[in-house]
């Protein structure tokens, strides 16, 4: 008897003994593609047509981006401006970046945000949707449609342990120049030079809210001797951000040091604001909370509260 | 070859060692480079004391929808968007991992509400000492004398069992070739056994007998040849079957196999048929009339036997009784091999050109056979220390899944509970999910076992009713990270309540 066939993938078999990428529905009409290190959820919102067009699009989509992406590696690593990315992805992160190139900054930077505003625009190319998100690994391009809201929750506290618990949520509508949604800091996966849990930025698309969280993070910073810092490159040899050292333990900090190192951060996001380079931001270290407009009844102000 | 189960051989599939301990991982085109004791970029590969290891997630198995439902339909058609419905989807014990001490709860018992029973299945890993496979190949070649040791790379590993019907089977593993020997036959046989389990081909060495090239679920290969057809029957039987057909066709007919050789004219078939005596006699010994054991040794021959030159089973040709122009046809067991003579006026066979009626009858013979497989049922006992992580008192989940109550599975896939004490489960490996079997380095098999029983019963066991946790808070807790594969059609799902 024949063996049953397995799990049947829309993408073709992988080269050279690769993993295939992975194609899952969730709970919730949530769409989960993966491939490599690209993890996304996605979720499309209109009529039922329309979010199996938009739903389509976005697997096919998926299906070349990371090898688009792999093939130049090199130019995505080296620092901004430095080389002249090729792949639509690529070029998205290199845009992203322009902007903030004053300071060492590298197109990964950028890389999640990309992903998830490359695979956005592949939704609505393909069908008029009210509302959507594609949230790849906590960086998260947003849509709504006139008159439309949509959700998100901020999972950024680190108190209880290392999976971080429930703390906010921001309400998006439509006219909010709000595209993108993302997270960075020393807790997530990717290296952070400075010692920030989390640091939460909305912007006008998902690249520019990575990297400005990126770097917003590197800068919540003090000097304290229970910080552990290594060579970048000492953990990962192919890191983008080479020899600098990136910040492996965080001990207990002293309220001052604290209060300076989030001053440190929130004075870098209130210079990206002035040049409307964001939307707003919220900072997050050992419980503690500080965003760009404190008081004012403006979303990110909940995650505070 | 005894390499494969390290470390490295695993590394090497997917990771390609650098200096300084450094593995490339060559999963996704990324390829990075991973330092010891740290991640890939995906956070599913690391490097683990400079080898490449899979953090392997926890296997869902997703049942088909049976109607309604709202589906997101892919264009494509290559995939039926069904979504991970709690009430369709079941948890395995793959990825769960196991616990230690024995005491604690298993890693999952996961609670869900079926045809409105609350039910509870218990989900782990168990680590099996006491296992093995028993591989049941289909041909009626000679594959070695019973009892005979099984061996891979020279280690013993296990031994020729019982001849069945158009079967011979074999035994791999078991507790004393796993930890009972040398180390180097624990690592072999354990070895072995994860490729059969796995559906990979394996070559095991009988003494005194044959190489044999067992993959679960595919044609046997005796001696690098593949087998295709597993006899319709012995000798005697395949004469019995066509013997109507034949009649009028031929004259006489001897259908050679190892066990029992059938003639035509002297079998009862023959004889109803009211078929005049041949007078051909075959070598052997005669058991009944027409019906003849040992009429040549043992073999990779015509029927199992060593005969290459069927003519060579004939004894003498009786000249009171055979005539001139007598057809006589000459078959195997499954038809493969035919040879088709007519006595001259010496009454010696001269093999001629087989006429298209019997040709026909030949090759219905062969239609008539099975293909030939070797399959692979895994084999194992639950010990104390897995039943402990199901309830406070283990005998009472031995009762009642001796009774009936509780359902066993592993990795989704129906198991038979052998009777009588304890837990010795046999199933099938091709319907359980990929990658469902592992190993530790006692050497020992590790393979998911589930238990499914309604929620009072559990409890009443003296299950870890405060460990429950819902299907749908597992969940939301382990999905995304889960490797969802369909459910298998052959397989019952276990929360029909059927009892077993």
């Amino acid at each position: 008897m024949p063996r049953p066939s397995s799990f049947p993938s829309p993408y073709p078999p992988p080269q050279g003994g690769r993993e295939a990428p992975v194609l899952q529905e969730l709970v919730g009409d949530r769409l989960h593609l993966s491939d490599g290190p690209i993890d996304v959820v996605l979720k499309a919102f209109g009529s039922e047509e329309a979010v199996v067009a938009a739903h389509t699009a976005a697997a096919r989509r998926f299906a070349t981006i990371l090898p688009e992406l792999c093939a130049e590696l090199a130019a995505l690593r080296a620092p901004a401006g430095a080389a002249e990315p090729r792949s639509p992805v690529g070029r998205r992160m290199a845009e992203a970046c322009r902007p903030f190139r004053r300071i060492f900054v590298t197109p990964m930077a950028a890389v999640a945000g990309s992903v998830a505003d490359e695979l956005m625009a592949a939704m609505l190319a393909a069908a008029p949707l009210l509302r959507a998100y594609v949230n790849d690994g906590g960086d998260i391009a947003v849509f709504t449609a006139p008159a439309q809201q949509l959700d998100i929750a901020i999972a950024g506290d680190f108190t209880l342990g290392p999976v971080p618990a429930r703390c906010g949520s921001i309400r998006i509508r439509h006219g909010d120049s709000i595209g993108g949604i993302a997270t960075s800091g020393a807790r997530g996966r990717s290296f952070s030079l400075g010692i920030a849990d989390s640091v939460t930025v909305l912007a006008k698309d998902g690249a520019t809210a990575d990297v400005a969280a990126t770097l917003i993070a590197n800068a919540v910073d003090c000097e304290d001797a229970s910080i552990v810092r290594r060579p970048a490159a000492e953990l990962d040899p192919d890191s983008d951000l080479g020899c600098r050292p990136v910040t492996v333990a965080v001990g207990r900090l002293a309220g001052p040091k604290r209060h300076a190192a989030l001053a440190a951060g929130l004075a870098r996001a209130r210079g990206y604001l002035s040049r409307r380079l964001i939307v707003d931001a919220a900072l997050t270290l050992q419980g503690e909370t500080v965003t760009l407009f404190p008081g004012a009844d403006h979303a990110l102000e909940r995650i505070a509260s | 070859m005894s390499a494969d189960l390290s470390l490295e051989a695993r590394s090497r599939k997917f990771g390609a060692a650098e200096g300084d301990g450094i593995v490339r991982c060559d999963a996704c085109p990324v390829l990075c480079r991973i330092r010891p004791g740290r991640a890939g970029a995906c956070a599913r590969y690391a490097n683990e004391d400079g080898h490449l290891v899979r953090v392997d997630p926890v296997v869902l198995l997703r049942r088909a929808v049976d109607g309604g439902g709202k589906l997101v339909e892919f264009s494509a058609g290559e995939w039926d968007g069904a979504l991970l419905d709690p009430a369709r989807t079941f948890v395995t014990g793959i990825g769960a991992g196991t616990t230690y001490p024995d005491y604690k709860p298993a890693p999952f018992i996961v609670s869900a509400e079926h045809e409105g029973v609350d039910t509870v299945t218990v989900v782990t890993e168990g680590i099996f000492s006491y296992c093995g496979v028993k591989v049941k190949i289909d041909t009626d070649r000679h594959l070695g004398p019973e009892t005979a040791p099984i061996r891979v790379d020279g280690e013993e590993v296990g031994h020729v069992t019982t001849a069945e019907y158009g079967s011979q089977m074999l035994s791999v593993g078991g507790v004393r070739h796993l930890t009972g020997g040398s180390k180097s036959e624990g690592k072999v046989t354990c070895e072995a056994l994860l490729k059969l389990c796995a559906g990979e081909p394996v070559t095991l060495s009988i003494d005194g007998g044959h190489a044999v090239v067992v993959e679960a679920g595919k044609p046997p290969i005796v001696d690098g040849r593949p087998e295709e057809r597993m006899r319709v029957g012995c000798g005697s039987a395949t004469v019995g079957i066509f013997a109507k057909q034949w009649f009028g066709e031929v004259d006489e007919v001897i259908v050679v196999d190892d066990h029992i050789t059938g003639v035509l004219t002297e079998h009862q078939a023959g004889r109803v048929l009211d078929m005049r005596p041949a007078g051909i006699r075959v070598r052997g010994r005669r058991s009944t009339p027409g019906r003849y054991f040992q009429v040549a040794n043992p073999g990779l021959g015509w029927g199992g036997t060593d005969i290459t030159d069927p003519l060579a089973i004939i004894r003498k040709i009786d000249p009171a009784t055979a005539w001139p122009g007598l057809r006589l046809l000459l078959t195997s067991t499954t038809g493969e091999d035919a040879l088709y003579c007519v006595l001259d006026e010496a009454l010696r066979p001269i093999p001629t050109e087989i006429p298209s009626r019997v040709l026909k009858v030949v090759e219905r013979i062969g239609e008539n056979c099975e293909p030939s497989l070797s399959t692979v049922l895994f084999m194992a006992g639950a010990g104390g220390s897995l039943r402990a992580g199901v309830t406070d008192n283990p005998v009472r989940l031995t009762r009642s899944v001796a009774a009936g109550e509780t359902g066993v599975t592993m990795g989704g896939a129906p198991v038979y509970v052998w009777p009588g004490g304890g837990i010795t489960v046999m199933v099938d490996v091709t319907r359980m999910p990929k990658g469902s079997f592992g190993y530790v380095p006692t050497p020992a098999i590790v393979a998911p076992i589930e238990f499914t029983l309604p929620r009072g019963l559990y409890e009443g066991l003296g299950g870890h009713a405060a460990d429950i946790v819902s299907v749908e808070e597992m969940l939301a807790a382990v999905a995304e990270g889960a490797r969802v594969d369909p459910w298998r059609g052959e397989n019952p799902w276990p929360f029909r309540g059927e009892k077993r």
